[in-house]
């Protein structure tokens, strides 16, 4: 029940785009269309699903503070090396998703092939693993973290780049046609996110 | 300092601004300026880290093989904003525990990124290190008009000092809530990319639909 409680949360309450404005720069650059907006989302759930338990373990077992005790090391604590770590990791996991991808199934490869790369620098994925970090998740905690958050990054992409299919058409004022509206429209659906706080199962 | 120096620390300040024109580094923008004290920390944070990250990779630009650049940009990045980390942990405690994660998101702010792949890949350390000092200075720019407005209007103080005497301390201002919320941010960013793009109409970008007028029938009365 607390594991499904912190999924809501992750998807709606704490929506990582609209309530913490994590990974704003290509959720504005690549909602133009539902199409690929939804194939980045994709790739952001899988990233994100697999990044964040990976971390966890390392975080747990390498990083957090008095965590070498089994290696009978007990004073030595290693958390500045979080964020190096956490970064390479996120790199290496998405290096090898394309080649794997890329081998095995080339078709799913074709699709997501271009927002691989652009997902390292997604500040979505780094935020959720630091967020992991900073509340301390356990390993199934951070799975279910991991699959929420990014289910909820690819709603709110998905749910834009909707809009701003509709927003084209209609009659804007000069100063504000292209980004100025997509920020005062992404302004507007995190005020109706705000609906969800205080959701609890 | 030469006329061209001068313009690569300027030029990204309106003209050219990280934020409202190359649309970099929007995240942090939004969610650490509801207070001053946060937002100027961020700021300090970002200028220091883009400028020194450009100096640095501009000096091994020659040595670095492209195909592993993007990881050696990420390592010089990551090592920097370890040491801000650490360092903002060590003396501001407090504002560190608000800012919480944002401090190790410069790492991917594209802002560091965007700068050292399009600048500092091609140009010597000293002009590298003045480009990520001016673009800095942008986003910070932003930041700043965006946190004064939000902790002026929402809370009645700049850097927690009352400035305007509220409503309920027997004052006149009743602060606006809602410039305290997440929201307000993007509609506030959304007004000043407005505001400067009616200065700068060079900046506006052209719709991908124009409304066609047709023309009126001539009615025979």
């Amino acid at each position: 029940m607390d594991l499904v409680n912190l999924f809501i949360k992750a998807v709606f309450v704490e929506n990582l785009a609209l309530t913490f404005f994590l990974g704003m720069c290509t959720f504005l650059a690549v909602s133009k269309k539902i199409g690929t907006a939804l194939g980045l989302g994709i790739a952001v759930i899988v990233v994100q699903s697999l990044t964040i338990p990976i971390n966890n373990l390392i975080y747990q077992f390498l990083i957090k503070d008095r965590a070498l005790a089994w290696a009978g090391l007990p004073e030595i604590s290693l958390d500045f090396l979080g964020l190096i770590t956490y970064i390479s990791v996120i790199a290496a996991v998405v290096q090898v998703l394309e080649m794997f991808l890329d081998r095995y199934v080339p078709s799913l490869y074709n699709s997501l092939g271009i927002f691989l790369p652009l997902i390292t620098v997604n500040c979505a994925i780094l935020g959720g693993c630091l967020f992991m970090v900073e509340r301390d998740y356990t390993f199934s905690e951070s799975v279910t973290y991991g699959v929420g958050s990014g289910a909820g990054w690819a709603l709110a992409i998905v749910a834009m780049a909707g809009v701003r299919e509709k927003l084209k058409y209609s009659d804007i004022p000069e100063g504000l046609q292209g980004l100025g509206v997509t920020f005062i429209t992404a302004g507007l659906m995190a005020l109706g996110f705000m609906a969800f706080s205080g959701i609890q199962l | 300092m030469s006329y061209q120096h001068k313009k690569i620390i300027f030029e990204p300040i309106v003209d050219n601004n990280p934020v409202i024109l190359q649309v970099l580094g929007i995240c942090s923008a939004l969610a650490v300026t509801s207070k001053l004290s946060t937002t100027i920390t961020m700021c300090i944070a970002l200028t220091v880290v883009t400028a020194f990250s450009n100096a640095a990779i501009s000096l091994v630009r020659n040595h670095t093989p492209s195909s592993i650049r993007i990881i050696v940009q990420m390592t010089i990045i990551s090592s920097l904003v370890i040491v801000t980390d650490q360092f903002i942990k060590a003396y501001a405690f407090s504002i560190s525990k608000d800012l919480s994660v944002f401090v190790g998101l410069i790492i991917t702010n594209c802002i560091v990124m965007g700068r050292a792949e399009a600048y500092a890949m091609k140009h010597p350390p000293f002009p590298s290190f003045l480009d990520g000092l001016g673009n800095g200075l942008g986003y910070s720019a932003l930041l700043m008009v965006v946190g004064v407005i939000r902790e002026l209007f929402g809370s009645g103080s700049l850097f927690g000092y009352p400035i305007l005497p509220l409503d309920r301390d027997g004052g006149w201002y009743v602060p606006n809530g809602l410039l305290l919320l997440p929201p307000s941010a993007f509609f506030l960013i959304g007004m000043i990319i407005w505001v400067v793009r009616s200065w700068k109409p060079a900046q506006v970008e052209q719709p991908e639909y124009k409304i066609y007028h047709a023309p009126r029938p001539e009615v025979a009365s």
